[in-house]
């Protein structure tokens, strides 16, 4: 067994939570969820923008997080489906005059029917062989974007600048908080949708391939399709984010989604903790505010103290903020026994 | 056909960096069963030591040597601090943790050195080799100490005690130590040898790409595809993965009209990622049977 389908299966051994506990987890999420729909009426526009791309990454991460945690397929080729939900949205947007909104779900079509292609021969390879392959996606991404026969469309290097939408039906507000709750919609809704298919008879195929593909093969899972639908769907989540994205930043370029961005959203999965959704949001934040900490720290250095802060993170917490989770559940367990 | 030939010749001197690379990570997977993505970060710290000794006034094998012993110490430190405390950890945690050690590396070495371009001396000259202009003595001299390297690394593994028992640990770490091997200390002397290794390969490296704190990200890639492609488990694999990936890139910059040099690393690693497909344990990997 290659070395990160083990990870993965390794990570399942955590789950175990007690039923009646999860009270706690219902609490949390309905207390998150009621700071997140309050809080941009407190703060500034930019502040506001940047808890937009928190739910846009966080959304890539959990799409990462279907993927990985769900069918134990490692991917570092996030980026490459991020740049074709954005691009698809901005061309439709620019080229077309297609409403924001519509171009979300196109976006998605689109993404599952390139992920799922790229699923197929994608299928023979597993562990580092799969990193590989979909690493070689990543990179090839920014150069495919830039040639010359789709520079018409593309804008080659340059890219395309996207138009911000105004808040409809006369709202009073501003276009950053009206693109905030649009987000904050969609990510709930699949946010849903990702927890109901981890659920159902799919995630289970999805979770019996991880944990062990010939047993699951054995038991009549038919990998090479579940294997593939979860590329496609994890491809689907991500073009949604990457939609989402270039609405925010209003901007589309090439050498925004190199293999930085891929290695980002890795990072966001694994402080978020592999497999657990509600931690993608966490995860989503470590990438998206630690750099930032980093470099007010020391700015020659800031790779150094960004290095220095995961390493920390890793080292109390090597499940990620799922780990934190469950120690909060057994203490208010306790407490509640005392 | 000229041109073929050319072009055969310059893609395996390029080849020889790849294969030095390759071989570092091939060392590194043996020893630890993952890809170390810090490894190009790890050379390239190393390379940047043996400068400043040479700056000091050290000839160059003194420097050489000096930074090998420097290099297997730090790799085992390196394990010893950092990556023991997470032997229990998940394997994608140990991956973060590669990266954030890439970070470090990368930052401190260009807060110390700055990211100027610097020049390398190297030991071999650099007039052209037999007459020919594609391969100059210093690539020459490159393939000469990749090939050394190899046979001095199946010597080690296959006949010293002390090699048969690191394949053991990385084999089998269960039954390695009831036989009564310190696989933990064999997993540190993995660390040692791929950095020393990698230091190997950055000071070879360094005259052709010249040094600064970025030089090896390109490097790695291709020392990462061509261990892929030879196959993770065989040292040999790697250096003939190096030499294939080097070819495969410059005919693929020749031969295939729009591919100017940006296209190269996609379509030599979409070509490696078909070989893939087709031989799933790279050329010379072993197959490793799965039980249920």
């Amino acid at each position: 067994m290659s070395a990160v389908e083990e990870v993965v299966t390794e990570a399942a051994a955590v789950e175990a939570v007690p039923k009646r506990a999860m009270t706690l987890g219902t609490g949390t999420s309905l207390l998150v969820l009621a700071a997140l729909i309050i809080m941009p009426i407190f703060v500034k526009n930019f502040i506001i923008f940047q808890m937009t791309m928190l739910l846009i990454y966080g959304l890539a991460v959990l799409a990462l997080n279907i993927l990985t945690g769900g069918s134990g397929q490692f991917s570092l080729g996030q980026s490459a489906f991020y740049a074709v939900g954005a691009y698809t949205t901005a061309v439709l947007m620019e080229h077309f005059d297609v409403n924001y909104a519509l171009t979300l779900p196109i976006a998605g079509v689109v993404c599952f029917g390139f992920g799922f292609l790229f699923g197929q021969p994608a299928l023979r390879l597993s562990g580092v062989y799969l990193a590989l392959a979909t690493f070689a996606l990543a990179t090839a991404m920014p150069q495919l974007l830039k040639l010359n026969f789709l520079e018409h469309w593309t804008g080659g290097v340059q890219g395309l600048v996207v138009t911000k939408p105004d808040a409809p039906f006369g709202l009073k507000m501003s276009q950053d908080m009206w693109l905030y709750y649009f987000s904050l919609v969609v990510v709930i809704g699949i946010y849903i949708l990702a927890v109901n298919l981890l659920r159902s008879r799919s995630g289970r195929a999805f979770m019996a391939i991880r944990d062990n593909e010939i047993a699951a093969s054995a038991m009549g899972v038919d990998v090479a399709l579940y294997k593939t639908l979860a590329f496609g769907v994890s491809a689907a989540i991500t073009g949604i984010a990457g939609s989402l994205g270039a609405i925010a930043v209003q901007f589309v370029a090439p050498d925004s989604y190199t293999i930085t961005l891929a290695v980002s959203l890795f990072l966001g999965m694994v402080v978020g903790g592999v497999g657990w959704l509600p931690g993608s949001i966490v995860g989503a934040a470590f990438i998206i505010f630690v750099p930032n900490i980093a470099e007010g720290i020391s700015k020659g250095l800031s790779g150094a103290v960004f290095g220095v802060l995961l390493f920390l993170v890793i080292y109390l917490v090597p499940h990620g903020a799922r780990q934190v989770a469950i120690l909060g559940q057994q203490l208010a367990g306790k407490l509640r026994k005392n | 056909m000229e041109l073929f030939t050319n072009q055969v010749l310059a893609g395996i001197a390029t080849g020889a960096i790849y294969a030095c690379m390759a071989l570092a990570v091939v060392m590194i997977y043996q020893a630890i069963d993952h890809l170390n993505f810090a490894q190009g970060e790890m050379a390239m710290f190393s390379t940047f030591i043996s400068w400043q000794l040479m700056q000091w006034g050290i000839p160059y094998w003194g420097a050489f040597i000096l930074t090998l012993a420097l290099s297997f110490i730090a790799g085992i430190a390196i394990e010893r601090i950092l990556f023991k405390p997470l032997a229990k950890a998940p394997i994608l945690t140990n991956v973060a943790g590669f990266i954030a050690l890439f970070a470090i590396i990368n930052s401190s070495a260009g807060l110390i050195w700055d990211f100027t371009i610097k020049q390398y001396p190297t030991p071999f000259g650099s007039a052209p080799f037999l007459g020919s202009q594609l391969i100059s003595t210093h690539q020459a001299g490159m393939i000469g100490v990749t090939v050394l390297l190899l046979l001095g690394l199946y010597f080690f593994f296959q006949y010293t005690r002390v090699g048969l028992a690191m394949r053991a640990a990385a084999s089998v770490p269960e039954s390695a130590r009831l036989v009564g091997i310190n696989t933990s200390w064999m997993i540190a002397l993995g660390w040692g040898m791929a950095t020393a290794i990698g230091a190997i390969a950055g000071m070879l490296i360094a005259p052709v790409v010249f040094l600064e704190p970025n030089m090896m990200g390109g490097v790695l890639i291709y020392g990462f595809a061509a261990a892929v492609l030879g196959g993770l488990t065989s040292p040999f694999g790697a250096v003939v993965g190096g030499f294939l990936v080097g070819v495969f890139e410059n005919l693929a910059g020749t031969y295939i009209p729009g591919v100017g040099n940006e296209l190269k690393l996609p379509i030599a690693l979409a070509l490696i990622i078909s070989v893939l497909v087709v031989k799933p344990a790279g050329l010379f990997g072993r197959q490793i049977v799965k039980r249920v």
